[in-house]
């Protein structure tokens, strides 16, 4: 323990009652980040807490994580201090909900399923069915910036994000945006802590709009033998008329780690029904609307799939649908649990490079004897995991070899190829937030803005911001 | 060091680029709203070496700068409140690239909003973002106020559709920030850069998503006798979850204006009327209209008309993007806000608008993008008029408050500038505008770009050449 930590662990109840201050090393465990735990732990129970929290930590020159439900640790560098966890669960209310108007603001410690509860008592919902729905909160969504499927349609946070108010790294309140759907006031620094690992503020609540549920949905499938027919399919209904909520490709092992043991253990969903095939690459779609529009689109799409080879296509209903959904959904969570060393790269091309990127990542993936197996959503973001069956030196030494050869001809196509999972020990070997950026000078600037000391996240974020 | 910023300009950009003269300067010293302000001098820079070689300049002498596109804002975004350089982009107005397939275009500020669109119609595509003055306003500016328009409704306001931008920073320094691609990782500068108005940087490129047309669009125009129904209907509709691609109010005092001027067929007796596009498949608008025609039938709408076709439907939309040239025709100057409120609050607000138009004795017109909450409330005085341009700033300042009161902002769409920056602590205190004030002293430290804008005046703005402020003008004649 550093002698900042066990300030740390000592000072806490000052600020926090005594039961929300945790020093002892068997509960700080739960923590851990990349194996490193921190010095002590506080669950602050209000936003002035947290600033009190921050302000500490900044005049002790503390590292200082915020997390609540800790399933994305995971993501990014390993942190160069860590004296302090603020842990936001108890932040969890719901602040207002105005069904009438669509907005809705929320807590960062909010569980996701909640959310999606309180919504569904309106015929309402947020197109935030992301990783990890069954524990993961709302905060440490929006700011390790996953995504979901639904992007397809709904877009990001970013584009549904009407709001926040934060605590910066000297222990300020800042707010911007507000509880309005359109609203030009200030600057958007809301958009700035989307992503950001809590590395500019730690987030201490978010408003939203929120959109009515679609009368019934459905779900398309349609086998390929190879990438480039369910790609094209792809790029057949980009240039049709039909906008359906999600549109992704699974590689054919996809099929494989979903029926597995470990992906049951993450998402409980019956097991997908058989047409997902581990011998063909997948499409798959979602579309919702009236029964008109229904039929249109289960026309249309099968027109277009059978013009685009496919070997086989099927439609879900809401009896089979969620199998599927659910684990698309769960893919980076299924995929962690599917090897012992597993890697993900995420690679995002404009579309019409989505053949060239998944060809590229087949090829250095086998040159290294590497299992694989790939999510690519339609706007062009693929997911890339390395899925070796065993841990050893030799395999992490071919799998950093191969994140490199991604990573140099990610460049080449204009990409943006990084690395957000990654056994620890290779976080040093491979380059986890991709090739430097040439506006890596100005991002400095904003976090020397927020964060002058570098106390949140501390070395975590791009370039060891 | 007037004629040295005027030597070395003309030195870089050629006699013809720079204008200084007093009877050149006039049309510089305004935009869309009723703030005045003149300028040293106005520059034409013709591609991004010139606007390096412009900054570099005024940072040498310490002149502050200040980017333009068309002047259509609305809150002085683009008015040289404390003298010095106008940029004006409208020479850098090539579409760079239009990539279709990948629905990307990469344009130079000065492009024409509409030009972009009519560039790419026959590929099926357009740009979404959709402001009323989109025949005149550019990219560029654009992105400098994050513009709305009536469609932003449903395809989302400038900033969802900016995938990159290219920008000199007030230091000299020529950044490239986001990507072509999606997810660029890092902080999302091109999110905090959107609407930055100015304060940031000045925009050399930007990457803009294009959208592809919908296969069907119906647009219905619903005629009520009474403006509760009118608000009633609007909030309903939000209320039911019906997604129209465009819900717009016009109360009948504009109508007449407009009808007057547009013949689109307005009911010239109505109290207002709501213009409601609906689109994508064409199974989904047949029924998305069905619903929209229920909604305000069962809110008493006198009449509900459907255009029979593009004809119709585009001369409808003419008369209300041409709203505001309408008005300007019957009152020479007129006083428009912003504010934002709550969708199911927007009776409460017309109530209020209508007690404020009483007491102070200024007719009020009202277009509003109602879809969203956002009032485009027109304040008619007579601009030769001092104490009345006070009075109608006053009335004005009175509807943001009660805006700001329901729960609302002050600006949805036309940027805070010169004219709302004093309104500012309605919304953010101290503490959080400091925050803010960070961030734009992290890029702008001098504060040598668009000085004394958006943030309210306190801490200094460094060592700028400046002149002082004009006295407070009347509107645009």
């Amino acid at each position: 323990m550093t002698t900042a930590s066990k300030t740390a662990a000592a000072r806490l109840p000052d600020i926090v009652a005594a039961e929300n201050a945790i020093s002892d090393p068997a509960q700080l465990g739960a923590y851990a980040v990349d194996g490193i735990k921190p010095g002590a732990a506080a669950r602050p129970g209000s936003a002035e807490e947290v600033a009190e929290l921050v302000k500490y930590a900044a005049r002790e020159n503390m590292g200082a994580i915020a997390t609540s439900a800790r399933t994305k640790l995971a993501i990014g560098m390993t942190p160069k201090r860590y004296d302090l966890a603020i842990d936001m669960a108890r932040l969890d209310r719901i602040i207002t909900y105005d069904p009438h108007d669509l907005t809705l603001s929320v807590e960062p410690g909010l569980l996701l399923r909640k959310m999606d509860s309180a919504l569904a008592e309106h015929r309402q919902f947020l197109p935030m069915r992301m990783p990890y729905w069954n524990r993961a909160t709302v905060g440490g969504t929006i700011a390790s910036g996953v995504d979901t499927p639904m992007r397809h349609f709904y877009g990001t946070p970013r584009d549904y994000v009407l709001g926040m108010h934060f605590v910066t790294g000297e222990g300020a309140r800042g707010k911007s945006g507000g509880l309005v759907v359109k609203n030009v006031t200030g600057y958007d620094l809301h958009k700035l802590m989307i992503g950001s690992l809590g590395s500019l503020g730690i987030i201490t609540r978010i408003n939203f709009r929120t959109f009515p549920k679609p009368p019934a949905t459905r779900g398309f499938l349609a086998a390929f033998d190879s990438a480039d027919g369910a790609i094209d399919l792809r790029h057949h209904i980009a240039q049709s008329a039909l906008t359906p909520l999600s549109l992704e490709i699974l590689s054919p092992r996809v099929a494989e780690i979903f029926t597995s043991s470990a992906a049951a253990q993450v998402e409980p969903e019956a097991a997908p029904p058989k047409m997902l095939s581990p011998q063909h690459w997948t499409l798959t779609a979602s579309y919702a609307g009236t029964e008109n529009v229904l039929e249109r689109y289960a026309r249309d799409l099968g027109r277009m799939a059978n013009e685009s080879g496919a070997a086989s296509t099927a439609v879900l209903d809401d009896t089979t649908r969620p199998s599927v959904w659910g684990r698309q959904r769960e893919f980076i969570p299924i995929a962690l649990e599917s090897s012992p060393a597993a890697m993900i790269v995420k690679m995002a091309v404009p579309p019409m490079r989505m053949k060239d990127a998944l060809a590229i990542l087949a090829r250095e993936a086998e040159a290294g004897g590497l299992p694989w197996a790939a999510m690519a959503r339609g706007l062009g973001v693929i997911y890339f995991a390395l899925l070796p069956q065993a841990k050893s030196e030799e395999t992490l030494r071919r799998m950093a070899a191969a994140a490199n050869q991604i990573l140099a001809a990610g460049e080449k196509l204009e990409a943006n190829a990084w690395i957000p999972w990654c056994p620890a020990e290779l976080k040093s070997a491979v380059k986890v937030w991709g090739v430097a950026r040439g506006d890596f000078a100005e991002m400095q600037k904003v976090k020397k803005a927020f964060d002058p000391q570098g106390i949140l996240s501390p070395g975590r974020f791009v370039g060891g911001m | 060091m007037d004629s040295r910023l005027l030597h070395d300009l003309k030195k870089l950009l050629g006699a013809d680029s720079v204008l200084h003269r007093p009877e050149d300067l006039l049309l510089y010293e305004y935009d869309g709203s009723v703030e005045v302000a003149r300028p040293t001098c106005v520059v034409f820079p013709r591609n991004k070496q010139d606007v390096l070689g412009i900054v570099e300049i005024a940072n040498r002498l310490k002149a502050p700068l200040v980017g333009r596109g068309a002047g259509t804002g609305l809150s002085g975004g683009a008015l040289a409140r404390r003298g010095g350089i106008v940029v004006s982009f409208t020479k850098m107005n090539r579409i760079l690239k239009v990539d279709a397939e990948n629905l990307f275009a990469v344009v130079q500020p000065g492009v024409v909003n509409a030009d972009l669109t009519a560039t790419v119609t026959h590929l099926g595509l357009h740009y979404a973002p959709d402001p009323s003055s989109q025949k005149a306003c550019t990219i560029g500016g654009n992105v400098s106020e994050n513009s709305g328009g009536p469609h932003t409704l449903a395809y989302g306001v400038t900033t969802n559709h900016v995938l990159a931008l290219e920008v000199v920073l007030p230091t000299g320094e020529m950044v490239l920030l986001g990507s072509q691609a999606q997810d660029a990782p890092g902080y999302d500068l091109p999110g905090l850069f959107v609407g930055s108005e100015g304060t940031l940087a000045l925009v050399t490129e930007i990457t803009v998503k294009l959208t592809r047309n919908p296969e069907a669009t119906k647009t219905l125009l619903a005629i009520f006798d009474t403006l509760d129904d009118t608000t009633q209907t609007v909030a309903e509709i939000t209320a039911r979850g019906i997604t129209p691609a465009a819900c717009e109010m016009l109360d009948g005092w504009t109508l007449r204006a407009v009808e007057a001027y547009v013949h689109a067929g307005f009911p010239l007796d109505s109290a207002a009327v709501l213009l409601i596009d609906v689109d994508g498949v064409k199974e989904a608008v047949e029924a998305q209209l069905e619903e929209v025609v229920v909604v305000c039938k069962a809110h008493r709408a006198r009449e509900v008309r459907v255009a029979k076709d593009a004809k119709e439907r585009d001369l409808l939309w003419k008369g209300r993007k041409n709203a505001f040239g309408a008005v300007g025709r019957i009152c020479p100057t007129y006083y428009v806000q912003d504010g934002v409120i709550p969708r199911t609050k927007l009776p409460d607000i017309i109530r209020k608008i209508t007690e404020i138009s009483k007491r102070s004795g200024f007719p009020i017109g009202n277009i509003f993008h109602a879809g969203d909450g956002n009032l485009h409330p027109l304040i008619l005085f007579d601009g030769r008029d001092k104490k009345q341009l006070r009075r109608a700033v006053e009335a004005a300042d009175e509807i943001i408050a009660f805006c700001v009161e329901m729960g609302g902002s002050i600006t949805g769409e036309h940027g805070v500038g010169m004219e709302k920056d004093r309104l500012m602590p309605l919304v953010f205190d101290e503490e959080e505008l400091d925050v803010m004030r960070r961030v734009r002293d992290a890029f702008n430290p001098t504060g040598i770009l668009n000085p004394d804008k958006i943030l309210p005046m306190s801490k200094g703005c460094g060592e700028i050449y400046s002149q002082p402020l004009p006295a407070a003008g009347g509107a645009p004649a």
